[in-house]
């Protein structure tokens, strides 16, 4: 893999892993001595993705802004990697006027049109508008694509399959990617459904199905290099699941009793891994990481002061933007 | 043989209509296309497609999987990018396969997105009972559907508006629910209702979404109601005028946005309500418009207002039984006799 394509890929993941440790931060700093998820600068459930920054990374170095993406109640990370705006992003995330949505969607409802990014709080249901996106370019005789996200629990929901059944019925340039962090909140996988590797059902749908095992992002990009690379030649869609890590709770204050995993867990944080990798080869040192962090820092902090100064919608205003 | 042309009084049947009002924008507008189950060659199930695949081929008219979470969802996400789906659900009593798509999706991103993502697709959908087809094919729901803010809600009951309501809610830039009673589609194997075949302008012509009609003027009292029961209160009303009672019908058209306006000068006129409604009685259409008047002006009301609903039960199979919870023509003329106190 090219030297470069190496340093945006850790660039793009430590951008995302400072962006969720800064709202871990601000989330928390007003919710103490007493935790009350409605109080705040962030109010309400808030789903980091410290762990999966590999599938977001490896997935959206192949995109443009003109290719969409449905992600899922933990969007961030694709968000990010997608090039949704990283102020109006966060100020919306801080319920603020000058959010993506002006403060009606929240965390988990993040929409730039700019880029075709939209998200969703409801499991799997990214999944068949991701279909109609595609079916879309399609029609406008593109070599734009669809990307739709979930989580290994969403591949048990209904929407997930007929999406899969449609957009190969109808050849259609998406790629599924089902981040398998092995925990539907306190549900393992093993427990919800009877296949090892969510990628063997794509068979189901006669469709390429792989998975990635070991949360490498340069494994992601190369598999999600291929998908994407038929879908945009016309050839139809694809599955890839990754194999990644829930490297926090659910939500912000899940105490995550039920985790029989927890103890290897920080040994598997993704990016320490790839420095070292980047390291052995010569291709990061001390300084490197630090210049990579304090980039990353800068436009989270700019981020985060934006949304800071933006100021809360109007209360008269809230009846706004129900139709058009 | 010299052919005379008819006036241009042409009469359609209530389906027809509809579909002429689709053709007539996917002439217009390519970005326009439907897709949903047995829209094709069999021409919808209530004939509110017919001869469209012929017309514009399968990229513009697509059958479906029966996977309605699947393709009303890809509807959702061609309109985000900028096409004019309409997607068909062949029952409106099947939105329970769907729904998420249809509530949490459709009808918030507009608003989720704070105004920055239009979502202008159009949902068809069948409704309605009396012709035996039990508990899961007879439903209305449009209560339902107008419950849940975001998407516009029509419902018409003849030829004319069925072409106008159509062209308007696929020009809306909102969801926008179209809910076709299949009483009133002029089909040649159901029970035909004579209003069903009447005459519809030929060319394009909107009819504005959330305009109520005062379809028949009269001063003693006013039925508000919409679809099927229209027809019903017309049929009521024709009879009792030869009693002496004038009966005021309007036709509602839309329940989102609902005409609230219409509904209270006409009952400022009459002084009565009777509103019929052949979805459910409780927290519905009903309440809702009796609530209306209520709070605008209960002062116009010279006597209680009456609904005639169906009463909360799931539609029965048997005909004697279904017909003794629908909103019949003998059930709305007692509640109007009973209120004019005849």
């Amino acid at each position: 893999m090219e030297p470069q394509v190496r340093a945006d890929l850790y660039d793009m993941m430590v951008l995302i892993r400072t962006f969720e440790e800064a709202i871990l931060r601000e989330y928390h700093a007003d919710k103490k001595p007493v935790f009350d998820i409605g109080a705040g600068a962030i109010p309400g459930e808030m789903h980091l993705s410290a762990g999966q920054e590999p599938v977001a990374a490896g997935v959206c170095a192949h995109l443009t802004g003109d290719d969409a993406v449905t992600a899922t109640h933990r969007p961030h990370h694709f968000a990010i990697a997608h090039g949704v705006d990283l102020r109006r992003m966060t100020a919306e995330i801080f319920g603020r006027v000058d959010g993506l949505g002006k403060g009606r969607g929240g965390h988990m409802h993040l929409f730039d049109p700019n880029v075709h990014f939209s998200c969703s709080g409801i499991i799997a249901e990214g999944y068949p508008p991701a279909v109609g996106q595609a079916l879309a370019f399609q029609r406008k005789s593109t070599d734009r694509i669809a990307v739709a996200v979930t989580g290994e629990g969403a591949a048990n929901q209904g929407g997930f399959h007929e999406a899969l059944n449609l957009a190969s019925l109808w050849k259609l340039p998406v790629v599924f990617v089902i981040e398998d962090n092995d925990w539907g909140i306190s549900v393992p996988r093993s427990a919800s459904t009877c296949v090892t590797s969510n990628a063997v059902r794509a068979a189901g749908y006669d469709m390429p199905g792989e998975r990635v095992e070991d949360n490498s992002v340069e494994a992601v990009h190369e598999a999600a290099g291929k998908a994407i690379a038929r879908a945009r030649a016309g050839e139809g869609p694809s599955l890839l699941e990754v194999h990644t890590l829930r490297l926090w709770g659910h939500f912000e204050g899940d105490a995550q009793a039920y985790r029989t995993d927890l103890e290897g867990v920080p040994g598997r944080d993704p990016i320490p891994t790839f420095e070292a990798s980047l390291r052995a080869d010569g291709l990061l040192d001390d300084d490197g990481m630090r210049a990579a962090r304090e980039r990353a820092q800068q436009r989270v902090e700019d981020a985060i002061a934006f949304a800071k100064n933006s100021p809360q919608p109007e209360p008269a205003s809230a009846l706004e933007y129900v139709f058009a | 043989m010299t052919v005379t042309e008819a006036p241009s009084r042409r009469k359609l049947s209530t389906a027809k209509a509809m579909v002429e009002g689709i053709a007539q924008e996917m002439e217009r507008d390519p970005s326009v296309f439907l897709l949903g189950e047995d829209v094709g060659s069999y021409g919808g199930i209530f004939s509110s497609t017919t001869g469209l695949l012929d017309r514009f081929g399968p990229q513009r008219v697509m059958d479906t999987p029966i996977s309605e979470t699947g393709f009303i969802g890809a509807a959702i996400g061609a309109a985000v990018e900028g096409m004019r789906p309409i997607a068909e659900l062949m029952f409106a009593d099947f939105f329970g396969v769907c729904m998420d798509q249809i509530y949490n999706h459709m009808a918030k991103i507009h608003f989720e997105s704070g105004g920055n993502v239009k979502v202008p697709m159009v949902i068809t959908t069948a409704v309605g009972g009396g012709y035996s087809d039990g508990a899961q094919h007879s439903q209305c729901l449009w209560g339902t559907f107008a419950h849940l803010p975001g998407m516009k809600v029509v419902v018409p009951s003849t030829p004319a508006d069925a072409k106008g309501l159509m062209i308007s809610a696929i020009r809306d830039d909102n969801p926008v629910v179209y809910m076709f009673h299949k009483g009133v589609m002029g089909l040649p194997w159901m029970a035909k209702n004579p209003r069903s075949v009447a005459p519809v302008p030929e060319e394009e012509y909107e009819v504005p979404i959330g305009k109520a009609s005062v379809v028949r003027q009269g001063r003693d009292v006013s039925i508000v109601t919409l679809s099927l029961s229209v027809h019903h209160a017309l049929d009521v009303a024709d009879e009792l005028a030869g009693d002496g009672i004038e009966c005021e019908v309007v036709d509602l058209r839309s329940l989102v946005p609902m005409d609230t306006d219409t509904i209270l000068e006409s009952v400022a006129r009459t002084g009565r309500l009777v509103v019929v409604d052949e979805d459910y009685l409780s927290f519905g259409l009903s309440g809702e418009v009796v609530a209306r008047v209520a709070e605008r002006d209960p002062s116009v009301l010279k006597a209680p207002p009456a609904r005639v609903a169906v009463p909360d039960v799931p539609i029965p199979y048997a005909r004697s039984l279904e017909y003794a919870v629908l909103p019949t023509h003998a059930r709305i003329r007692a509640a109007v006799e009973e209120m004019v106190g005849a």
